[in-house]
């Protein structure tokens, strides 16, 4: 099981919760007060930038019947395509620039470049997605509705091409975007699914007539004799930003240590569990800052849950205010670099996979979704020897009389896996045991059944000479017999 | 791209070429069909989005404009000439206002000012170009027009709403004519008489302009220009600090015929009641024009009636309720999402009055674009939905 009670998972009280949830409203206000020219002319130039590339890569491509025109262009229109999905397209339309009430920098007016419209990602993401934030059975990104992400869904045979699945996303992943996201339109928008000419409908059919248009038409047709060339580089520069796009989402909340949570979690959400939760289910990776630029700023993925409407280039400093947030409240906060998130990922993409009884640990205690059950029936040492789970428990845990320090789940995930591995030694070591007293045993019992292999040996070659003897004896009576 | 009876026409080529522009510039003829073609390629960018990075002017998805000066007119006031950008419509009428939207620290702001210059404005040394101006007066709690008055470098890009409003003067215009104006209410009053000035069409007008002390009048020389040029023109200043505030009941014995006179009146709010009173009581009403520009404030209060522009309901909630629930409450169909400030689905603009953001006490004010959901009425309001 998931998480379902997000209090005994974190071992928080509920007023540690509300204060946790209080610090990171400040964090957000000081951001928002201190917004301003400074960050205005950040997005400006992102923008400038970007075009300034788009057109670049586009002027290049006239020459691509030349290798190296058609490699330059392909690069820069990649880059820009890059750019404009992740960091403009996807920041904007987050509502994160709206502060400045530039219509032109708005979330309810910008169009990105991809397949799907903007209008319909908003609605599936900036709602389903970051409203219910990895919770089984709401957040349909869970997974994006064809792979298999956590044990709590049930294994079926479809999911064994999975690993299959998973490629083909990866490749045509504004595609699968734009599906997904025109499909959660319909449903939320109550939208009859055999209304062929309604309103989702005639616009996702708008949006990617036109954009299949101009990338595989128009701007091809444009360049004349180099048609081909330029429709192959228009196909390549989607391809490299599908992969990109794809490895940077799988990295915010697929790798171990991003939780699961299940709806009972959401029932009564405070404000302070609904940061909470954010803060379990995402996970960043670490970035320099033109790899941090090229994500979008989605390698503060953490951060992006926390404050999806706070502008991206803030997000480096609230990560260090988050941070010691994390270490005061001795909360995990899973990062690493983009190949360990990735491969985490997708080792779980590939075991999640095959059937549950090929697996070895529980949906409780797997390595990619873990939940408060997680802790029961294990002694933590700085529990004192007392037992999880149990309300009164967690008080046990707040402070450490002697540091001063809180101790709460990061201990507490730490702790157990000592604990668990010393308990995984322990059984080993029982089973070396068992194992050499065994051999011991056979050992003994081959010793055993070789003297009494001896011993009947022995016995049969004396019953052997025994008779031969009597046949010696027996012979010349025989002959006196025969003789008479 | 057919045309209805199934062929091909001219027309519907045309409109097939224009719709991608077609929501971008309402007028700019020849130019959108171009526009359009070159929008169906760049989808879905236009053609502005590149081109305002190399001019500002050039994007018609909003009119923009420049400033080419700025002149003190008093203590406290100034005059600001913008040079518009494309598809900026110069066939206003005097008396109409603009939307002026100006970049203070990262963020735009939004106001509405009264043209002060005639249609179709053009001054020497601006390449011929034609120009618009606007007469800014400083509030004490202004944020923009102290901004405006005192900081705003020429230069600077402004954005624009076309002209509006129905505070103008008719043409020809009326035998006799009546101004009262006070305070920054001369400058509406003001496009009309250089508009009269410029066409040689004045006919017998008067006016009446309150100001506080003499430094305080704007357009004064102006004012003694135009009477020397044109005899049917007779302006009078009364100085409140001096006399108080011009008793209406003096109007007799200052302009006997007033009540013949079509009048036009702007200044504040006051002012306009008293003058509304006035002529009702003379049974005039028919003759009076007048025009309440908004004082420059900030939100009055807490609560308020949320009028939802659309739909024409109302309803009247408390500092707690968020706009959201104000019109489900009253039946509105209201975009909305995560109803907790993060998602963006329910974002609609302030058309009039003072909103104020939850989370942060932010005051969001006409043409602004708010969160519904964590927003609430700061006075009356008005949203479009």
């Amino acid at each position: 099981m998931a998480i379902t009670d997000i209090k005994a998972y974190a071992h928080l009280t509920a007023a540690d919760i509300e204060t946790l949830g209080q610090e990171l409203d400040s964090i957000r206000r000081s951001v928002e007060l201190s917004r301003g020219e400074r960050d205005a002319k950040y997005i400006r130039r992102a923008i400038a930038a970007q075009r300034g590339l788009e057109v670049a890569g586009r002027a290049a491509l006239f020459g691509s019947r030349n290798r190296w025109a058609w490699l330059a262009g392909t690069a820069l229109l990649s880059v820009a395509k890059i750019i404009e999905n992740m960091e403009l397209g996807h920041n904007v339309s987050h509502g994160q620039w709206d502060w400045m009430n530039d219509p032109e920098i708005h979330s309810t007016s910008w169009e990105w470049d991809m397949t799907g419209p903007s209008s319909q990602w908003r609605r599936a993401h900036n709602y389903s997605h970051h409203t219910y934030t990895n919770v089984l059975g709401k957040d349909e990104d869970l997974g994006f509705g064809i792979l298999r992400m956590t044990r709590d869904e049930p294994w079926r045979p479809i999911h064994l091409v999975q690993p299959l699945a998973n490629l083909l996303l990866a490749a045509t992943f504004e595609w699968g975007i734009a599906l997904h996201d025109w499909s959660i339109e319909k449903e939320l928008s109550g939208t009859p699914p055999r209304q062929l000419m309604s309103q989702p409908n005639r616009e996702f059919g708008r949006k990617i007539s036109r954009q299949v248009a101009k990338d595989y038409l128009l701007y091809p047709a444009l360049t004349g004799p180099a048609f081909k060339q330029t429709l192959k580089a228009n196909a390549m520069a989607n391809l490299v930003r599908n992969l990109w796009a794809y490895a940077v989402i799988f990295c915010g909340h697929f790798p171990d240590g991003a939780e699961k949570f299940t709806v009972e979690q959401l029932e009564n959400e405070t404000p302070g569990e609904w940061y909470l939760r954010q803060m379990l289910g995402s996970a960043n990776f670490q970035a320099g800052p033109a790899m941090a630029f090229m994500s979008g700023n989605l390698c503060y993925q953490i951060e992006h849950h926390l404050f999806p409407d706070l502008p991206s280039n803030r997000y480096p400093e609230i990560a260090v205010r988050v941070r010691e947030l994390a270490d005061k409240y001795d909360l995990p906060y899973t990062t690493g670099s983009l190949g360990k998130q990735y491969l985490l990922a997708f080792r779980t993409i590939h075991k999640l996979a095959i059937p549950d009884r090929f697996l070895k640990a529980t949906a409780d205690n797997a390595p990619e979704t873990s939940s408060e059950r997680k802790f029961a029936g294990i002694t933590l040492p700085s529990l004192g020897g007392v037992t999880l789970p149990g309300a009164e428990s967690t008080h046990w845990l707040r402070v450490d009389p002697e540091t001063g320090k809180r101790r709460g789940l990061r201990s507490a995930l730490h702790e157990a896996k000592v604990v668990l591995q010393e308990k995984a030694r322990q059984e080993k070591e029982m089973l070396r045991e068992a194992k050499a007293a065994l051999k011991e045993k056979a050992e003994h019992e081959r010793q055993l059944l070789h003297g009494a292999k001896l011993a009947l040996q022995g016995r049969a070659r004396q019953e052997q000479a025994a008779l031969r003897e009597k046949a010696l004896w027996d012979k010349p009576f025989r002959f006196l017999r025969r003789a008479r | 791209m057919g045309s209805k009876n199934g062929g091909f026409s001219v027309r519907g080529v045309r409109a097939w070429l224009e719709a991608p522009a077609a929501s971008v510039a309402e007028r700019g003829g020849k130019l959108n069909v171009l526009r359009g073609a070159v929008a169906r390629v760049t989808t879905p960018l236009l053609p502005d989005d590149y081109l305002h990075l190399a001019n500002p002017l050039w994007s018609a998805r909003e009119l923009r404009g420049r400033i080419v000066e700025v002149r003190k007119e008093t203590a406290d006031s100034a005059t600001l000439v913008i040079q518009p950008g494309w598809g900026f419509d110069f066939t206003y009428q005097p008396g109409q206002y603009i939307g002026i939207g100006l970049l203070v620290d990262g963020r735009w702001h939004w106001r509405s000012y009264s043209l002060t210059c005639p249609p179709d404005w053009s001054v020497p040394g601006h390449g011929g170009k034609r120009l618009i101006s606007i007469a800014v007066k400083a509030m004490p709690e202004g944020f923009l027009s102290s901004h405006l008055v005192s900081g705003v470098p020429v230069g600077t890009i402004v954005r624009l709403a076309a002209p509006q409003g129905g505070f103008v003067l008719t043409y020809p215009p009326p035998e006799k004519v009546l101004f009262l104006t006070a305070g920054s209410g001369i400058t509406p009053v003001l496009s009309m008489l250089r508009a009269m000035d410029r066409r040689e069409v004045f006919t017998d007008v008067a006016h009446l302009h309150s100001a506080r002390t003499a430094d305080d009048v704007m357009f004064g020389a102006e004012l003694r220009a135009l009477h020397d040029r044109h005899p049917g023109f007779r302006t009078r200043l009364h100085l409140t600090a001096e006399h108080g505030k011009f008793a209406l009941a003096d109007l007799d014995t200052e302009f006997p015929d007033w009540r013949e006179r079509h009048t036009w009146a702007c200044g504040p709010a006051g002012m306009l009641d008293e003058i509304e009173k006035h002529w009702r009581d003379a049974g005039r009403s028919d003759r009076l024009h007048v025009e309440r520009f908004e004082i420059e404030r900030s939100a009055v209060g807490e609560g308020g009636t949320v009028t939802f522009g659309k739909t024409g309901r109302t309803a009247e909630v408390d500092g707690a309720t968020s706009l959201l629930e104000a019109g489900e409450s009253v039946g509105v169909q209201m975009p909305f999402g995560c109803r907790m400030g993060i998602c963006q689905t329910c974002v609609l603009t302030v058309s009039s009055g003072h909103v104020r953001d939850l989370r942060n006490g932010d005051e969001r004010r006409e043409g602004d674009k708010v969160q519904t959901c964590i927003s609430v009425a700061a006075g009356d309001c008005t949203l479009d939905v």
